[in-house]
């Protein structure tokens, strides 16, 4: 089976420091992948490579079998593949509803259009509605995003994301910076996605994506140290090497 | 031969006067990352107080000067004087600039440089409200008259001597930057602003000391210019897209940089005043543009603008 | 909303009225007023809605006015020269895209400055085309439909359509798809990108369609002063028009032309009682960066509302304190 997402051999440098080192990974559809590692083993810049964002100095990325390693990142969206960010990054000057239309807006050759009204689209609108409603988000679709929560924006970002319709979901520490409640909620909501989108999560809070993950990557300075099932790596030695440098 | 020898004659003397110019703007653009448009207000700014203490102009400061009696000071004297005194005059606008106006828009570049553009608007004006609007010539003092013959041509000393002051400026430069402490933070700051405020050095404080002193410089060159360039309302917008010019070619935050780019600057210009006067400007923006979009630190900048 | 319906509803009637009730001098100023509101509102683009600060725009409203001028007064007919002006803005234009959208921020802002320089000096110096300092002169106005625009009231009137024509354009642009993609760019390019946006080509077409309308205002003055001179591609001019963008409030469409009113009225009608207006620009203008850097019309309408809440907390105050016996 073609997996969903491929790394074979990734590399990437800045000057002398080694951020991803020959990284090979290999993500079946439908999965539920989690990457973890401590702080500074380039977990994001590994996201950051997936997307497009930074270009590799060596190795290839292939989405369901297709060598995206040249593609600019812009296109990686519209072959299916949508992230959320460790740091928030919406739109502060919009509704909670705008921003995730213009999440919707990114795959539609109506971006183009400079003649029509944009509040007039009325199955953007509805698709958005829909997609904030899929995170529990229905009533605030018009406040504006200032006005809202720390936890209610980590849920639009999610929103955004699945409007998009992804077939690989990135999650960049989905978790961060939410009280007990919030978390509880975003669970029940990851929990919720079909399997027909791959989920791949970079997560701190062990507890909660542990139980999402089917599989588990732990990386440490660049590197793959550690991969297997929740049980394989708990027991790893390896695994306590890299968390409690014994 | 001689149209040679006087054009290049000439441009060293103007890349004296435009490395003055530079030298403080290439030392705010490097550290503060923004291109300082009042720059060549301070400039124009410097001149005329420097008219002014000489007692040459037809403002009040002028009388003030005269009647304290700065025409009795043997008239060597009285210019450096000057000089000194407009730069610590625009020393003292710049660091109020600076923590009144700048500091409080810190890490808002872009607003920092609209900033200095309304600034260049206000300065622009008072000037012509003090000093009116005919251009005011400034003549050397008794040391720097005469001339001195090179081949056939004969040279004005004044011309040759902005060099020798330029390069006096840039040694002193040098050695702040290279020996002092002061001179390290500054260097530190320019290489990386982040690292030097967490090595513990007081950042804003240095702004305002660099910022000041990019003022100061800027003011000198202004009354060193005065004895070149006739001092009058539109010297502002001429000088500074040329200090501009130069600290690109020649990298931001870097003097050595500042000085082949004034030179170089120079040259082009009278070169190509003589060649091409139709496309004099041309020639002097175009490589500006090019070096912004193929190699944006300059010849000798450490990062980009 | 209302009040804003309110204000434009005044403002329209007394643009209306305005050729039967002033003479040719506020006429005149009038007509300038808007011609530079359109200056803006294209500047206003890139500005306001794409993030990109410019001060070069000058050049491309020179180099329509000169385009126009230079070949009417080498015989050619109005409309020719006026086509020849539209074609030329938009290659400038996208001249200046492909230059400067290599940058953004401040190396944006030089790029753009760098441009306009050298189209200055061209025009400043290539006396051959451009007659210099001398600028060249336009014998006549354009006749559309064989309506003269000789007289001030019908120069006006044909402004206003023009001005009305850009602001039916800015408004249907700023609605629509493509200008909540611009301004999407504006505050998180690197989510665009990801969301699937070529982010450069929406800059690209944005910068066309600014300095079409800054180019249009650039022929509208060629014909209003009917002479062109390089005093029109200066760093300064640019730098006005920058200012009367930010002033009036970047990033709405009444900012811009409160803005070009605010600077044209205190050029031509102040002067006579401000002498030094320039000196009241830069100030107004370092103000508004450093206290209300959204602009005088957001800024102001902000005032109102704070006011108005502060009225009406007050009315209602001394019957709470009283209650609380």
């Amino acid at each position: 089976m073609t997996p969903a997402l491929e790394l074979r051999r990734l590399a990437k440098s800045f000057g002398g420091l080694r951020v991803t080192a020959e990284v090979d990974l290999a993500v079946a559809p439908g999965e539920r992948r989690l990457i973890i590692g401590p702080n500074g083993a380039g977990k994001t810049t590994l996201f950051n490579l997936i997307t497009g964002e930074l270009r590799p100095d060596a190795g290839s990325i292939l989405l369901f079998g297709a060598p995206v390693t040249r593609l600019p990142s812009r296109r990686r969206a519209h072959l299916g593949l949508a992230r959320t960010y460790q740091i928030i990054t919406l739109f502060p000057r919009e509704t909670l509803l705008r921003n995730v239309v213009l999440a919707l807006l990114g795959l539609s050759p109506l971006r183009w259009n400079p003649f029509l009204r944009l509040d007039r689209q009325q199955r953007l609108f509805a698709a958005a509605r829909a997609a904030l409603a899929q995170v529990g988000l229905a009533d605030l679709g018009d406040r504006p995003l200032a006005q809202t929560s720390y936890g209610e924006r980590r849920r639009v970002e999610i929103a955004m994301a699945l409007a998009q319709r992804p077939k690989l979901l990135l999650l960049d520490e989905p978790f961060a910076g939410l009280s007990l409640d919030e978390r509880r909620d975003v669970q029940k909501l990851l929990q919720s996605i079909p399997r027909e989108v791959t989920l791949v999560m970079i997560e701190h809070d062990m507890d909660v994506a542990l139980n999402l993950a089917d599989r588990i990557t732990l990386m440490h300075f660049g590197e793959v140290i550690v991969e297997g099932t929740r049980a394989e790596v708990v027991a790893h030695p390896k695994s306590r090497e890299v968390y409690l440098g014994v | 031969m001689n149209q040679g020898l006087l054009l290049a004659v000439n441009s060293i003397a103007m890349g004296g006067l435009l490395f003055l110019l530079a030298s403080g703007f290439s030392l705010v653009f490097g550290l503060m990352r923004i291109p300082n448009l009042t720059h060549g207000s301070f400039f124009m700014l410097g001149g005329y107080l420097g008219i002014s203490v000489l007692g040459k102009g037809p403002d009040t400061l002028s009388q003030v000067s005269l009647w304290l009696g700065v025409g009795g000071l043997p008239p060597d004297l009285a210019f450096w004087l000057a000089a000194l005194l407009a730069a610590a005059a625009l020393a003292v606008v710049g660091g109020a600039i600076e923590r009144l106006l700048l500091r409080r828009l810190a890490g808002q570049e872009l607003a920092q440089v609209l900033v200095t553009l309304g600034l260049s608007f206000i300065i622009a004006d008072l000037c012509l409200m003090t000093w009116q609007g005919d251009p005011i010539p400034l003549s050397p003092p008794p040391t720097l008259r005469g001339s001195l013959p090179i081949g056939h041509v004969v040279f004005p000393i004044y011309r040759l001597a902005t060099v020798l002051i330029a390069v006096a400026v840039a040694v002193a430069l040098w050695l702040v930057l290279d020996r002092t402490r002061l001179g390290a933070m500054i260097r530190a700051g320019v290489d990386d602003p982040v690292m030097a405020r967490v090595s513990g050095i007081r950042v804003s404080r240095l702004f305002t000391l660099v910022f000041a002193l990019g003022a100061g410089l800027a003011g000198f060159a202004g009354v060193i210019g005065a004895l070149i360039l006739s001092v009058e309302p539109g010297l502002d917008t001429d000088m500074l897209p040329l200090a501009l010019i130069v600290v690109i070619l020649g990298g931001t935050g870097s003097l050595p940089g500042a000085f082949v780019g004034s030179f170089v600057v120079a040259f082009l210009e009278n070169f190509g005043q003589a060649w091409r006067p139709e496309f004099a400007y041309f020639m002097l923006f175009l490589p500006m543009l090019l070096v912004l979009l193929l190699r944006p630190q300059g010849l000798f900048g450490r990062h980009a603008p | 909303m209302s009040l804003r319906l309110l204000a434009w509803s005044a403002l329209a009637l007394l643009g209306a009225v305005l050729p039967w009730i002033a003479s040719d001098y506020y006429i005149d100023v009038a007509s300038q007023v808007l011609i530079y509101a359109i200056f803006a509102l294209g500047l206003n683009v890139l500005v306001g809605y794409a993030g990109l600060v410019s001060l070069g725009h000058a050049g491309i409203f020179g180099v329509a006015a000169y385009a126009a001028a230079w070949l009417v007064a080498a015989g050619f007919g109005h409309l020719p020269a006026a086509l020849a002006a539209l074609v030329a803005i938009v290659l400038v234009s996208a001249l200046y895209a492909l230059l400067s959208l290599r940058a953004t921020g401040i190396g944006f802002l030089m790029i753009t400055l760098a441009i306009g320089q050298i189209l200055w000096g061209l025009a400043y110096r290539w006396i051959d085309v451009t007659g210099g300092d001398n600028g060249i002169s336009v014998p006549s106005r354009p006749a559309p439909f064989g309506l003269s625009l000789m007289s001030a009231p019908s120069f006006y009137g044909f402004t206003v359509l023009v001005f009305l024509l850009a602001v039916l354009s800015m408004s249907g642009f700023v609605r629509s798809p493509f200008g909540a993609s611009l301004k999407g760019t504006r505050d998180q390019p690197r989510r665009m990108t990801a969301l699937g946006y070529n982010v450069w080509c929406i800059r690209f077409a944005a910068f066309l369609f600014s300095g079409f309308w800054s180019g249009v205002a650039g022929l509208l003055f060629c014909y209003d002063e009917q002479f062109v001179s390089p005093g029109m591609l200066t760093l300064g001019s640019s730098a006005e028009v920058l200012l009367m963008v930010i002033a009036g409030g970047s990033g709405t469409l009444a900012g811009p032309v409160v803005g070009a009113a605010l600077v044209v009225i205190m050029k031509n009608v102040a002067s006579a009682y401000i002498v030094r207006w320039n000196l009241v620009l830069g100030i107004i203008f370092v103000a508004i960066v450093m206290f209300m850097p959204e602009g005088l019309v957001p800024g102001s309408a902000r005032l109102a509302r704070w006011a108005y809440a502060e009225w009406q907390r007050r009315r209602r105050a001394p019957a709470a304190l009283g209650s609380e016996r």
